[in-house]
């Protein structure tokens, strides 16, 4: 269980409160020499509260207006997480608060998960591998064929740390890679889509990668999917929110897509009922990024983030908050 | 071409069925009950076989039928044609390589995923409402792994290229270490199971490969390693590997397999650590129809007196 209240005198170190959930267990351990962690119920916390300058999110804690209300000193907030949607980063950027996430210490996995679920998809692993538990395949015979992932058109939405690692993994599968991302990344070999419809028009499979914004919620609409055609795949490590979910659900159980693999829903851990029984989708529960090596990459991250906001050094991860 | 007969020893595809039908006379062995009859009344005819990976050639079939020319198998594995009597016989054999490499080289690399990152196990805890009642447990990444395939020919290559991108090291076993090679060679599959943690078995099934993952190699592949079969059933001693799944001794395998499928050991049914198929190694319609393509190929090239395709004897 969490054991944060640190009984030597670590006065001396500076002060990072620590925002998370009630149930959300955590461990500072790791940074007993790098900073003084104090969270609400600390004894310290009133004498901490408003001097404090920075906060640390643990998981995809939510940090609003409120929150931020409470630390009037805070300079930085240290993000621990892929996405940061979580963050109120419009209110971060009006208090000329910095913000940073987990940089790439979870794009491999991110990666290596997305690329794992278009192949189960496509080569129907979680249901042949249910048909044999089953113990199907001596009594119904051979598994029906999946089809091929060498030749296929792959979109990638969102070519960042993640989506370019899905693109160098996909290409000696034989793939076809395009993209649409924010801009347009001339050092890549990849060709560039400026809208996500006309990537999916030339696309067999659209492999969402991106952040989740304003600008991007259901970026994947009914217009998408009907342009990807009714033997695309989409398959979403991103956030939920990226797919218009009940156009998705709707377009499987109509055959008008040819599968789906998803790791993220719109209101998690909810999932849409009508995909239980179907074949050509895989459902993950959020877990794209979740290693015990991403976490030690993770706490690198976190621990090099802090000792340069203390040595005003430039921070390693900083998100971007002027889009 | 008509009156060639062509014996099409199982059911595996309705689109090879169709073209050998239009070009041949063809019989199709599992509808016959009576063996010793229709061999009897047709084996005068019968001038190629069309085996797969269930039923190929052995001596005995082959002596059933006097006329036999050629063996066409659809499949690259030949452990299932005597190719050692057929070379006697002078009866041709030809196969199909190439079209397959890629798709059982990407399967290989989803078997990999789908069983370190347990993506099955995911879909299934989702499936049973189990997400709603707590978190999944982590899972063990690839990217950066050291990867260990025994057999480096067209498939073992594939796989290499692929597991290359994901920033594995390679390192292989094979009868004969290839000159100009990058990847690191070891002289004896427990040797590099020692040094690996992902061991792919990509090599044909011979008399010297049969059990080639035994219990010493399992052993040295230890509670960290994970073993892929995308060969045949018979590369793995099964039962020294079910018990070394079920006590934990490694930490998990991807079969497309086994070795007496379709049977496949119960035990694992109920393991979280295991990806069990059902030999789809090739299993894709856009390969299957090149595979159907090539042993059409092949007889038609021998029957017009040209030269085979994809000849193996």
């Amino acid at each position: 269980m969490a054991d944060l209240v640190q009984s030597t005198d670590n006065s001396h170190l500076p002060v990072a409160i620590i925002h998370r959930a009630p149930n959300f267990k955590f461990s500072s351990s790791w940074a007993t020499d790098i900073f003084t962690p104090i969270e609400p119920s600390d004894p310290l916390y009133p004498t901490h509260r408003p001097s404090a300058r920075v906060i640390i999110v643990m998981a995809l804690t939510p940090l609003k207006s409120e929150h931020l209300d409470l630390y009037p000193s805070v300079e930085c907030v240290i993000g621990t997480t892929a996405g940061v949607d979580h963050i109120d980063l419009a209110e971060c950027r009006r208090r000329n608060i910095r913000v940073t996430s987990a940089g790439d210490a979870f794009s491999e996995d991110g990666a290596d998960y997305a690329v794992g679920l278009l192949i189960d998809v496509l080569r129907r692993f979680s249901a042949a591998d249910r048909y044999v538990r089953a113990g199907l395949w001596p009594v119904k015979g051979d598994y029906p064929l999946g089809s091929k992932l060498g030749g296929k058109r792959v979109g990638i939405i969102g070519l960042g740390s993640i989506g370019t690692l899905v693109a160098k993994r996909l290409e000696p599968f034989g793939c076809t890679i395009a993209y649409s991302s924010r801009n347009r990344k001339s050092q890549l070999p990849y060709v560039f889509y400026s809208n996500v419809l006309d990537l999916a028009t030339n696309s067999d499979t659209l492999i969402v990668c991106c952040s989740l914004t304003d600008k991007t919620h259901h970026i994947i609409n009914s217009d998408v999917l009907t342009a990807l055609g009714n033997r695309g795949i989409i398959v979403n490590i991103g956030r939920g929110g990226l797919v218009d979910e009940k156009e998705l659900v709707k377009f499987l159980v109509e055959g008008k897509l040819g599968g789906a693999g998803l790791d993220v829903y719109e209101n998690e851990p909810e999932v849409p009922k009508e995909l239980f029984t179907m074949d050509n989708v895989v459902l993950s529960p959020h877990r794209a990024i979740l290693t015990p090596e991403a976490f030690e990459g993770v706490r690198e991250v976190m621990v090099g983030n802090l000792k340069a906001f203390f040595s005003n050094k430039p921070l390693l991860s900083e998100v971007n908050l002027s889009d | 071409m008509e009156a060639i007969g062509v014996l099409m020893t199982y059911p595996t595809s309705t689109y090879l069925e169709q073209q050998l039908d239009k070009r041949f006379n063809l019989f199709r062995l599992w509808n016959v009950s009576q063996k010793t009859e229709f061999f009897k009344q047709n084996a005068g005819s019968i001038r190629a076989v069309v085996g797969n990976a269930n039923i190929g050639a052995d001596r005995e079939l082959i002596d059933s039928l006097p006329a036999l020319e050629i063996v066409s198998s659809y499949s690259v594995g030949l452990d299932k044609v005597d190719l050692g009597y057929c070379k006697e016989k002078g009866i041709r054999v030809t196969n199909t390589p190439d079209v397959l490499t890629e798709d059982v080289a990407d399967l290989a690399i989803g078997l990999i995923l789908a069983t370190l990152r347990q993506i099955c196990e995911c879909d299934r805890y989702v499936r049973n409402g189990l997400w709603k009642k707590g978190d999944f447990k982590l899972t063990t990444k690839f990217s950066g792994k050291k990867v260990g395939i025994i057999g480096l020919g067209r498939i073992g290559t594939a796989i290499a290229k692929r597991a290359e991108a994901f920033n594995c090291p390679i390192s292989y076993y094979s009868r004969s270490e290839k000159p100009g090679s990058k990847y690191k060679y070891f002289p004896s599959v427990v040797e590099l199971a020692s040094d690996c943690q992902i061991l792919i078995v990509a090599c044909p099934l011979t008399e010297e490969t049969r059990h080639i993952i035994n219990r010493e190699v399992i052993d040295a592949l230890g509670p960290k390693g994970f073993l892929i079969n995308i060969g045949r059933g018979p590369h793995v001693d099964e039962r020294e590997l079910v018990s070394a799944l079920v006590e934990g001794r490694i930490a998990g395998a991807g079969l497309d397999v086994f070795e007496n499928e379709p049977h496949v050991p119960e035990e694992l049914f109920g393991l979280d650590n295991v990806v069990l198929l059902p030999h789809v190694g090739s299993g894709t319609v856009e390969t299957r129809n090149a595979m159907a393509d090539l042993v059409i190929g092949n007889l038609e090239a021998y029957f017009n007196n040209k030269p085979l395709i994809t000849p193996v004897v």
